[in-house]
């Protein structure tokens, strides 16, 4: 779900955005609808799985995701240090994620709203929008290489996808979410 | 083996992240004009790939005009002594006029050091001789129903101008060959790209984004909810 609206979002904002693609695909109107028709749905989605979904579940990975031991710590400094179901360097990126979906969100309001109503017009607006999605890039680039292409890695694909992973990688790479789980 | 108590940080990076977006609003400006001589100077490399030296393209329709400079002609009509077709050899035969200005769009982005050789207005009004009743400017674009408009007067300011070159080189196809209007104390939505007829009015008419509640006389800084 994610996958898919990131992409779309940033397929359709490249077409708006970068001038070689403008003159290629054109066709403003419709890629600025479903910009944000993906946009809000994909916000829609994330109400949605947060009200039908295990909350239970879904709090306890948001703990995982908020804490940082010392073990993160030496693991983002470059030391080997065991790591849970998340390491390091992925609740980062979860963290600042989380932080660009609002901001993109809030900002791509503005816009929308601003093209139509000059209550909502600032100059900056498009400015904070065009640095997220610079940033986002290249944090995405990252991403798309460890999910994909670098081996010590590309297994939490399996994970995500199929909804296991295997256990001796889990162990090597995720060794305290190994010894906390059920046995 | 003693661990050190573990901290929240997840959620400071979260809050730390989203309060430095958010104030951004505020220093955003700055930092664009301090960062935006290092993004400039690439600009003549990428070219039109990446939108560097600040420029982007907007469009209104499914693609942009394609410039033929066999067929292509600038239609002068309406309330003038003689109407005109002005060929692209035409215009060039015209007297030169050069400048730099700043590009401002009503979205927000600004383009610096911007320079446009080309044809002031007054040579081509002259040519065309407007009739007493004549008070405004259609500027028609190729890409239809692309048009807006100036009051003569405006079209007559010493910086305003029909480009052909844009920073040095003839106008390319996304910056609206082989012709387009340069107003720069007005946001861009007024300087008509892919120019290909101006029609001289009594009552100066409302344009494509005027009637989506842009206003018409666009100054920059004084308009359109700014300023």
């Amino acid at each position: 779900m994610h996958a898919i609206a990131f992409l779309v979002l940033l397929g359709s904002g490249l077409a708006l955005y970068l001038p070689s693609l403008a003159q290629l695909i054109g066709r403003r109107p419709l890629l600025k609808d479903i910009h944000v028709y993906t946009a809000v749905a994909w916000a829609a989605a994330l109400v949605l799985v947060v009200l039908a979904g295990d909350r239970r579940s879904l709090r306890r990975t948001a703990r995982e995701l908020d804490v940082f031991d010392r073990d993160d710590r030496d693991w983002l400094r470059g030391r080997k240090a065991p790591q849970g179901r998340f390491n390091a360097g992925q609740k980062l990126n979860a963290a600042i994620t989380a932080a660009f979906a609002i901001l993109f969100a809030v900002t791509g309001t503005l816009l929308w709203l601003g093209e139509r109503d000059t209550r909502f017009r600032f100059a900056q607006t498009i400015l904070i929008h065009d640095w997220l999605t610079q940033i986002s890039l290249v944090l995405f680039v990252g991403h798309l290489y460890l999910a994909v292409i670098h081996p010590s890695t590309r297994h939490a694909l399996n994970g995500m996808t199929r909804g296991w992973v295997d256990a001796d990688w889990a162990e090597r790479h995720h060794k305290k979410w190994t010894r906390d789980a059920p046995q | 083996m003693a661990t050190v108590e573990p901290r929240r940080y997840g959620r400071r990076v979260f809050l730390g992240v989203l309060a430095g977006g958010l104030t951004s609003f505020a220093w955003a400006p700055a930092a664009s004009r301090i960062l935006s001589p290092l993004t400039s100077a690439g600009s003549q490399l990428l070219g039109n790939v990446f939108p560097v030296g600040g420029w982007r393209i907007y469009t209104i329709s499914g693609s942009m005009p394609v410039f033929d400079p066999h067929t292509w002609s600038l239609s002068v009509d309406g309330l003038v002594e003689h109407e005109l077709k002005l060929s692209y050899d035409d215009l060039r035969r015209l007297p030169v006029a050069e400048q730099v200005s700043t590009f401002h769009c009503v979205t927000g982005w600004t383009v610096h050091n911007v320079r446009s050789r080309g044809v002031r207005l007054k040579h081509v009004l002259d040519l065309a001789a407007p009739r007493s009743s004549a008070r405004a400017l259609r500027f028609v674009s190729s890409e239809h129903p692309y048009d807006d408009s100036l009051t003569i007067d405006q079209a007559l300011l010493p910086d305003v101008m029909l480009a052909l070159d844009l920073d040095g080189s003839p106008l390319s196809r996304p910056h609206g060959a082989p012709l387009r209007l340069v107003i720069p104390e007005m946001y861009g939505y007024k300087g008509v790209k892919w120019l290909e007829r101006i029609e001289v009015v009594a009552d100066q008419p409302t344009g494509y984004w005027e009637n989506l509640g842009y206003d018409q006389d666009a100054w920059v800084g004084r308009s359109n909810g700014y300023g």
